[in-house]
């Protein structure tokens, strides 16, 4: 069934669109991403402006991540304390955001920076977390027990700094800042990549901060549905790229999506996920390296001469 | 009333040509319809152009051509080219078009290029590349020229620019008819249509009219919103995202008594 949208002005098929919420949504739910990184590239890839995407990709994380956040809040898997901080800083870090975002559009690079921002972050965090989390599988095998729960980290530099809080949920005690700066790094990168951010911040909360992987997630989202929502709002309000129609049939097939992902999530062990979300990631960043690398079959692109020369 | 700007239309075109050449013919036309509405399941549209050519006079000897013209709403773009700089592919060079329609179609009874010369193609801009208007481009760019055929290869592989040889149905060297494809992924805004006779590749006479392409209903109502009250539509948007994520995770709630 043909779909004609009205701020995209493209013609789609809403099956198509369902499906494609559905899966996005599905990851969603069991790794506590938004889901962005994949869903903002297909988009393009199904032929939707790259302005509507971005924008249009945020109401479909927002309802996806709520979905799923309220299956973690009801497990208690929620440290709010942390998401609130994360969250400050990344109010900050998306107006940021949206700054550069209009810099490099003026520059008409903005495609090549959002794949090279992908390339690199993905590329990085991907083969970090594949490589933690087969080493954790190969000592879980060799004591043949469960695996040891993951020592805190050594006293680095995140626990020598000032401004002390304690998160009990998490079970930590450590300052403030490094939360705040993550919050605003995953904030620039939301209005950047049109991502919920969550691929940086749930291997920067158990890298970097030290904190339990069954919190992780659920913190993740909350700090994520409020980012993006804000980002959202610029979107909207500044370019009118969000489009309703195809927001709304990308989250129905996402909700329940997130739903099924979530409780998939939760049957299996900690490191399991890690290692299929390390996978997911790096795939996402092999296919646009090499749309960089290879010689594209159409050279020229057309762009409207608001982003020209 | 669009009948009766036709008529008034063709009234001025009579004024206007009759004190020339005894042998005037006229375009009289139809349309399928006057106007195009995107609705929510739109999914193109085929639009009949017809009509019959009026004459005071015996038929010439030489053969008659029709040619048939729909643009949409003109806007300048930009078409980049992308090289490889340092192992990979970046945009580097760009070209400013200064207006390129966002659909065009351009039907004929026979060839394009036999049945109308390059003189007239140029004065009255029929065939495709001179629809597209580019004048300046940078110095830095020599081969300009690649960038509009980018365009034209780009739009045409969206169906977006189309040239139809052959496809103008002349019977009788009086009555025309051709279909033209409205394909999904149109643009709102008067789609400029003309209708050209022609004879030995002159234009012997021309006629204009607008076929209006508009959003309705639920596509209006939300395409004004977005842009008259985007705050209000950013939380509509928003409520909506929340609801159904909420809606969501209460009804599985429900339904699977568990979470």
């Amino acid at each position: 069934m043909q779909m004609y949208l009205p701020i995209a002005e493209v013609s789609v098929n809403a099956y198509l669109l369902l499906g494609l919420g559905g899966i996005v949504g599905l990851l969603s739910g069991m790794f506590g991403v938004g889901g962005g990184f994949l869903m903002t590239p297909l988009l393009f890839f199904i032929g939707i402006p790259p302005a509507v995407a971005v924008a249009t990709g945020t109401t479909q994380i927002v309802a996806s991540s709520v979905s799923a956040f309220l299956a973690h809040l009801r497990r208690k898997t929620v440290d709010m304390k942390m998401g609130g901080v994360l969250l400050g800083g990344g109010m900050v870090g998306a107006g940021l955001g949206v700054l550069v975002f209009n810099y490099l559009k003026a520059l008409g690079q903005v495609d090549l920076m959002v794949t090279l921002f992908y390339v690199v972050f993905l590329g990085t965090i991907g083969s970090l977390m594949f490589i933690e989390s087969l080493t954790a599988i190969r000592r879980a095998r060799r004591t043949g027990g469960p695996v040891a729960p993951v020592k805190r980290r050594h006293r680095n530099w995140v626990h020598i700094l000032p401004i002390k809080v304690r998160f009990r949920t998490s079970g930590l005690y450590i300052s403030i800042i490094p939360p705040v700066i993550i919050g605003i790094g995953v904030g620039i990168l939301t209005a950047i990549m049109g991502v919920g951010g969550g691929f940086i911040m749930v291997p920067a909360m158990i890298y970097l901060l030290g904190m339990p992987t069954k919190v992780v997630i659920g913190t993740s989202l909350f700090q994520i549905i409020f980012v993006t929502a804000f980002t959202m709002m610029l979107h909207a309000v500044t370019n009118q790229t969000v489009d309703v129609i195809l927001g709304v049939l990308l989250l129905l097939g996402g909700v329940i999506g997130a739903q099924i992902g979530a409780r998939i999530g939760v049957k299996l062990k900690a490191e399991q996920l890690r290692i299929l979300l390390a996978l997911l990631v790096l795939a996402v960043c092999g296919k646009l390296a090499l749309d960089l690398l290879l010689m594209p079959s159409e050279l020229y692109s057309i762009g409207d001469a608001g982003g020209g020369a | 009333m669009i009948r009766r700007v036709a008529t008034l239309l063709i009234a001025f075109a009579l004024a206007m040509t009759l004190p020339r050449a005894a042998a005037a013919e006229e375009v009289v036309m139809g349309l399928s319809q006057s106007s195009v509405s995107i609705t929510t399941n739109f999914a193109g549209s085929d639009i009949l152009i017809f009509g019959a050519i009026k004459r005071e006079t015996a038929i010439p000897e030489e053969e008659l051509d029709v040619i048939v013209t729909v643009a949409g709403p003109s806007a300048p773009v930009t078409v980049r080219r992308k090289d490889r700089m340092l192992g990979i592919w970046v945009n580097t060079e760009a070209v400013q078009i200064d207006s390129a329609p966002s659909f065009y179609a351009v039907a004929a009874t026979g060839k394009l290029g036999e049945v109308l010369s390059q003189t007239e193609d140029l004065r009255h801009r029929i065939s495709i590349p001179l629809a597209i208007r580019s004048v300046g481009a940078p110095d830095a760019v020599g081969d300009a020229q690649r960038f509009t055929e980018a365009l034209i290869r780009i739009h045409s592989a969206k169906g977006l620019y189309e040239q139809l040889d052959d496809s103008v149905d002349l019977q009788e060297q009086t009555l025309f008819r051709s279909s033209i494809r409205l394909p999904a992924n149109l643009t709102e805004g008067a789609y400029r249509t003309r209708i050209f006779l022609a004879r030995g590749g002159e234009v012997v006479a021309k006629y204009e009219t607008i076929i209006d392409v508009r959003k309705v209903g639920l596509e209006r109502l939300l395409y004004t919103m977005a842009h008259r009250q985007p705050v209000l539509y950013g939380l509509m948007a928003l409520a909506l995202a929340i609801a159904a994520g909420w809606g969501a995770s209460a009804f599985f709630r429900v339904v699977l008594r568990q979470g």
